[in-house]
């Protein structure tokens, strides 16, 4: 539950910059110039595609995956959770990179991109704390008849 | 029933974030002060900043300034027509004008745009005056976009090569080399000049700027 909240939130954060990016939303409330610095440069793209697109495709993917996990039927399976560490996993190893970028290469600091990358770290850390949580749950679950 | 119970909280909290965020984005999409944009990549040029003055001029003085800081646009307003009428005027002085939007100024990336997007049609120094001598009605009246288009129509600029190099952000990169520009000269306040190969750093009085040239020109005879 907590990653599909965090994953909207998330979510909202990038189509809020890549609506700016691609101009339907004009100016950028940021409080501080840092978010067109770093929206403008040259590392705000990947592949030719803006990366607040593919924040949002990583978030979409996480709010589906976590709301599959608490339908009845998967919420016993462990594959939804181990797709949440994985995407998030990815998308951590992403911002990380991005943020590195900002620190050292640009020297500026886009303070919704450095929400995004807190709240995708912090559905990193809950993804994984719900795999180990499952796998416990497993391991102390009584072996079946022989 | 206690998981149902959560189940009915999350579909609830979930829902509510659904239309928080889509009210967020319904009202931040256009708005006065936009500047709609295609997404364009930024790359620095090799652009050298915008230049008033002969090219023999034995001294130029590199100003980095921000189009929305006060102080920018008093030197602009105080001391720039002096420097202009007695140094660049009379051959003394070549001045470089050098874009170094900072951070924490919500306009001045539009401002800046705006400036070169006049610059392209040869009225960067028209419009760079227009922009710092009306600083605090765009600033306050919140938008810049339609201030700046008065004063392209003003200046009698093309309105459509105007509106396109605003909307393509056809200088960003420019802009971009400015800024890079002052950062490796060690630029992290605005105004600041480059004076005979000396940084200094404030809206200097008109008096300090003659002295300094003084100094570049006795520097520049021996």
């Amino acid at each position: 539950m907590t990653v599909a909240l965090l994953s909207l939130v998330g979510f909202f954060i990038s189509l809020y910059l890549w609506l700016w990016k691609v101009g339907i939303i004009g100016t950028i409330v940021c409080g501080d110039g840092g978010c067109e610095t770093v929206q403008l440069s040259e590392y705000s793209s990947f592949l030719g595609v803006p990366v607040a697109f593919f924040g949002m495709l990583a978030y979409g993917a996480l709010i589906g995956l976590s709301l599959l996990g608490l339908q009845p039927r998967w919420r016993e399976r462990r594959s939804p959770t181990v797709g949440l560490v994985l995407v998030a996993g990815a998308g951590v190893l992403f911002t990380g990179y991005l943020t590195y970028l900002e620190a050292a290469v640009i020297h500026a600091w886009c303070r919704w991109c450095v929400a995004s990358a807190v709240v995708i770290a912090v559905v990193f850390l809950v993804a994984l704390s719900g795999l180990w949580a499952l796998r416990r749950e497993e391991a102390a679950a009584p072996e079946p008849p022989r | 029933m206690a998981q149902s119970m959560n189940m009915k909280w999350f579909y609830a909290a979930f829902g509510v974030l659904v239309v928080a965020g889509a009210a967020w984005i319904w009202s931040s999409r256009g708005g006065p002060g936009a500047v709609e944009v295609d997404a364009i990549p930024v790359t620095a040029t090799s652009f050298p900043g915008w230049v008033l003055g002969s090219d023999s001029a034995p001294v130029e003085i590199t100003e980095f300034a921000d189009f929305e800081c006060s102080a920018c646009a008093q030197f602009s307003i105080l001391t720039a027509p002096d420097v202009r009428k007695r140094l660049v005027a009379t051959g003394r002085v070549r001045l470089r004008f050098r874009d170094f939007p900072i951070q924490g100024h919500l306009y001045s990336p539009i401002a800046h745009q705006a400036g070169a997007c006049a610059g392209e049609q040869g009225k960067f120094w028209e419009m760079a005056d227009l922009i710092f001598f009306h600083q605090t009605t765009w600033v306050r009246e919140g938008r810049p976009n339609k201030s700046f288009e008065d004063y392209a129509k003003q200046l009698g600029l093309n309105m459509g090569q105007y509106q396109s190099c605003m909307k393509e952000r056809r200088h960003a990169g420019d802009i971009e080399a400015s800024r890079q520009a002052g950062l490796q000269l060690g630029v992290n306040s605005t105004p600041s000049f480059v004076i005979g190969g000396l940084l200094v750093v404030g809206a200097l009085p008109y008096d300090s700027i003659a002295r300094l040239v003084e100094r570049a020109e006795a520097r520049a005879r021996k």
